[in-house]
Parts: structure tokens; sequence; C-alpha cells
């Protein structure tokens, strides 16, 4: 069984990611999009939340708030809208960790 | 008339995600309009609102990002941005625009509007204000 774990706010105004991570498993998915794309970039202090997590990131999120690919931490898969429904496919149920 | 106050608006939220970034830079058009003397101070997430290269056509929302540049027309010029909140999301001050004002006083000379702080300057900013707003 897997889960899709879905986190939209920013790692630095709310405690979602924080709590999310800890319930990710090695067979689950952490996407990451709207305020929530702030995590993943390299140099902040919530980068390391990451460290060893299968991490997705909706590129169309990332785009608007100008945070280019090289601007990311190593090892985070970029998607498109249709990628996130590739992963609500791909995952047994979801999560969004509002 | 009224004597002139002065009005600073502290943002601390990210853009796109909630509407308090895009309301505030109204409400600082607004007050510019009136002839105050304004100043913007970005802290905690509203340094996001700054960085530069926002591209929102893939979201569907208006990319609002542009009229940051245009308040050095409203003679917004003083932008204080603290460097802690940048560092701390892993940002230099090379990733938000550069915003700048012409000086009618010294032959319109393009000038920096933004100044990179420190909590402790900026503190020190928040208490020469007559009236703080926060966003």
């Amino acid at each position: 069984m897997s889960i899709l774990h879905l986190v939209n706010k920013s790692p630095y105004e709310r405690s979602s990611l924080t709590t999310a991570v800890d319930y990710v498993l090695p067979s689950d998915t952490l996407l990451l999009l709207e305020d929530g794309v702030y995590a993943a970039v390299k140099g902040g202090k919530a980068a390391s939340l990451l460290a060893g997590k299968k991490v997705s990131v909706l590129g169309p999120d990332l785009a608007a708030r100008g945070i280019s690919q090289e601007k990311l931490v190593d090892g985070v898969t970029v998607v498109d809208y249709a990628g996130f429904v590739d992963l609500v496919e791909a995952t047994d149920k979801s999560q969004s960790w509002l | 008339m009224s004597e002139i106050k002065k009005f600073m608006y502290v943002n601390r939220r990210p853009p796109y995600g909630t509407i308090y970034a895009w309301e505030s830079l109204e409400v600082v058009l607004i007050g510019a309009a009136f002839e105050q003397d304004v100043s913007l101070a970005f802290v905690d997430d509203g340094v996001f609102q700054l960085v530069k290269g926002q591209d929102t056509a893939g979201i569907e929302m208006k990319n609002f990002s542009p009229t940051y540049a245009a308040l050095g027309d409203y003679e917004v010029n003083k932008i204080y941005v603290e460097k802690e909140s940048l560092d701390e999301r892993g940002l230099s001050l090379d990733d938000l625009q550069h915003l700048v004002w012409e000086d009618e006083d010294d032959d319109w000379a393009e000038k920096d509007s933004i100044r990179l702080v420190s909590r402790a300057e900026l503190a020190q900013v928040f208490a020469g204000q007559d009236v703080l707003f926060n966003f």
C-alpha cells in the first residue's frame, strides 16, 4: 500500500511539512504544490526535511513563484498536471496535509 | 492640510497561495496616492513576493509581480528586505527583482529602492514609523 502525501503550505509558515515527513514511508511519495514548493529551494532551512524521501514538485507552481529548476535541491522530480494525475493513479490513496 | 505620516507596510506572506500579498500591494498604491511617506518591509515568506522571473501562466492566476517595479513612480522607494529571512529560505538579493526609482533632486538619477537590512536594523526602522500595517 502506498500513499501520496500532498503539502500545499509554506514550511516557513505552517507545520504541515514538518509533521507530514514523519509519516512518509519508503513506498510513499510526497508531492509539494502551491506554497509547499518553497520547501524544495536549495539552501533553504526546510530542504533538509526532504532528505531520503521520494519527492515530486508541481512545475506550474514553481514557475508562478519564479523558482527555476536550478534552485531546487537534488533528487526532487518536477511534474506537470498530467504527472500529478499519474502520481494519484500510481498510489493507493492520498492524504492532504492542509 | 493634514501632516504627512510615515506608513510602513510589513509583508510576511508568499504570493499566490493567499490573497494577502496582492491586497497589500493594492493598499500600498492607494496610500501612496494620498501622498503619505510610504515604505515597505519584506520579512518571513514575504521575501518570496519579490523573487524575479515569476510566470503564472500555468496556474491561471494574474502575475502581479511586475507591479512592484512601478512603486518607484509612486515615490515608494524605501523597500526594506530582511537578510535573515532571505538566508533561511535559500535566497539572496540576486534572486529578487532589481527595483529602482528616479531621484528628481539628482538629475533623475536611477537609484536602488531595495535596502537589505538585518532583523535588528529593521526593528529600528519600525521604531521610526508612525503607522504599521502587517499583511
